[in-house]
């Protein structure tokens, strides 16, 4: 039985410092640290792995409420909000890798690229949606809006299928690992479609 | 990779700085004949390279070299696009190691006088090997600026007698599953085949390369014999070829045939025209290392700054219907 001090003093800190260690890896590469190092195209290559990390968070932050479902106990959704922060914290690095370092703030160029490239266009539609659920994401906020704060925190599903399509989308032809995501993303939400029916069923 | 220790590098190993510094002076006082050999040794000082790769005798320096600072070997050798060996970009590098580059055979056929199975030396011996420093331009936007070793194609097909009916040369990649752990997956329809027009194959840019940097081919750059059209997005430049041959029709093309609406039989660099999912208008000079994080892309160049030799190769062809 987790209770709620152990959870506090030591699993939460725990899963900060889990969804801190891609960064900190990123950090010694940039420092180049023990050997470590980037490769030849480093602006993508930063771009890319945020982009990934961000979005495997915010496939484990929805995976948070099957799980407690599963386990029959509460602790999943104790680390919802702390997984989500940490998906748009990744995510909000990976749209200021695209800008700073791939484009070089040329703005122009970064609103065609919004505008024409449909990848693009969803990939940073995501992103701000997702950054109203960021900011009322604290107990204050939560309280303020009352039953508003579930309806806006829903949004989280057609952010999560823009972020897997984003991916799908900007594979050049080897579309294997996006399949992956997309197909987990599939399951997570189909179980909430089977819970919505169920419920539905026995009331 | 190998990373070597400071203390490993004897001090004879070491150029004199006064040597390194004036190595363009040197090679031009050298005069012709000599520059040759003089040209790999100056490479070898500015480039570490791998014992295991042999070095090329007797290549030539060529006035088609671009002036642009050369990508380094690790760079040119660790990023790349070969799907035979996997789809990362560092698959080729990681993956490679199994294939056997030699012995190499290459079969000749279709509309040509002399036709067969040949060997690899008698199609690269006869000829005089030069060094080609290219922009590479790949389709997914970033760059390269490579010192190729190659000859010609156009005088290699030349002894070949292709006919009258030649208007396409079609070439092909070994299919060798065992050896090429991307071939396991149908990514692409295996093997990849590419193809120019008889014009574009004669051109004296068009190269047949064996190696890089003075040495030969490293497995993951398309081993033992590649083609390099450096006016075109690198996917129309096939690795280890064992096929080429001269045909009267268009011949298929892989990534053509892979997504038509994306990539054409041309493929020409082309920044007015761009890829349905991304721009062409700019790209990436590949750069390892923190110091070149914030250097900015930089515009793509129409057939990649080649445009004053080739443009005329496409006179009255509509180049945004023929991508």
């Amino acid at each position: 039985m987790v209770t709620q001090h152990q959870v506090r003093l030591f699993w939460r800190p725990l899963a900060h410092l889990a969804c801190a260690l891609p960064l900190i890896y990123l950090m010694l590469q940039l420092a180049e640290v023990g050997g470590l190092r980037l490769g030849p195209n480093p602006q993508l290559e930063i771009r890319d792995f945020l982009g990934e990390w961000g979005l495997r968070l915010l496939l484990l932050t929805l995976a948070m409420t099957p799980l407690r479902w599963i386990t029959g106990k509460p602790w999943p959704l104790q680390f919802r909000r702390l997984l989500g922060l940490w998906s748009f914290a990744y995510l909000g690095l990976h749209f200021v890798t695209y800008f700073l370092l791939d484009r070089s703030l040329d703005l122009p160029v970064i609103i065609e690229d919004i505008v024409k490239r449909p990848f693009i266009t969803i990939g940073f539609l995501a992103i701000v949606l997702m950054s109203p659920l960021a900011v009322t994401s604290t107990a204050g906020w939560r309280r303020r809006l009352g039953a508003r704060w579930l309806t806006l925190h829903k949004l989280v599903y057609p952010i999560a299928i823009l972020g897997c399509w984003h991916f799908y989308w900007l594979v050049k032809k080897d579309v294997r690992e996006p399949l992956i995501y997309c197909g987990i993303l599939a399951v997570l939400l189909g179980f909430r479609v089977w819970q919505t029916r169920r419920r539905a069923a026995t009331t | 990779m190998l990373i070597r220790k400071p203390t490993d590098i004897k001090p004879s190993e070491i150029t004199p700085e006064s040597v390194f510094l004036n190595r363009r002076t040197l090679l031009r006082s050298a005069g012709f004949l000599g520059a040759s050999t003089l040209l790999s040794q100056a490479q070898a000082a500015d480039e570490e390279i791998p014992a295991k790769y042999k070095r090329l005798t007797g290549v030539r320096p060529s006035s088609l070299s671009t002036k642009d600072a050369p990508n380094t070997f690790d760079e040119i050798t660790g990023y790349n696009n070969f799907y035979e060996f996997g789809t990362d970009k560092s698959d080729p590098a990681e993956k490679s190691g199994k294939f056997r580059p030699q012995p190499w055979k290459v079969k000749i056929d279709g509309e040509a006088g002399i036709t067969g199975t040949f060997d690899y030396d008698s199609i690269v011996k006869p000829h005089t090997l030069e060094e080609r420093i290219y922009r590479f331009r790949c389709v997914e936007a970033w760059s390269m600026v490579i010192p190729w070793v190659g000859i010609p194609l156009g005088e290699v097909l030349k002894r070949y007698n292709p006919t009258s009916k030649a208007r396409y040369v079609a070439f092909e990649t070994i299919v060798r599953p065992s050896e090429m752990p991307g071939q396991k997956y149908p990514i692409l329809d295996w093997p990849y085949v590419e193809g120019l027009t008889m014009a574009e194959a004669m051109h004296p840019l068009t190269l047949l390369v064996v190696g890089v940097y003075g040495v030969e081919l490293p497995n993951q750059n398309g081993a033992p014999i590649r083609l390099i059209v450096p006016w075109k997005y690198g996917f129309k430049s096939i690795k280890s070829i064992v096929r080429i041959s001269f045909t009267e029709k268009q011949p298929p093309t892989t990534w053509n045939i892979s997504a038509p609406d994306e990539y054409g039989f041309y493929a020409n660099v082309n920044p007015a025209v761009d890829h349905p999912r991304w721009s062409q208008a700019s790209e990436r000079r590949v750069a390892s290392g923190v110091g070149s994080l914030f250097a900015s892309r930089q515009p793509t160049l129409p057939f990649n700054g080649y445009a004053a030799q080739v443009a005329s190769l496409y006179k009255g062809l509509d180049l945004a219907r023929n991508f």
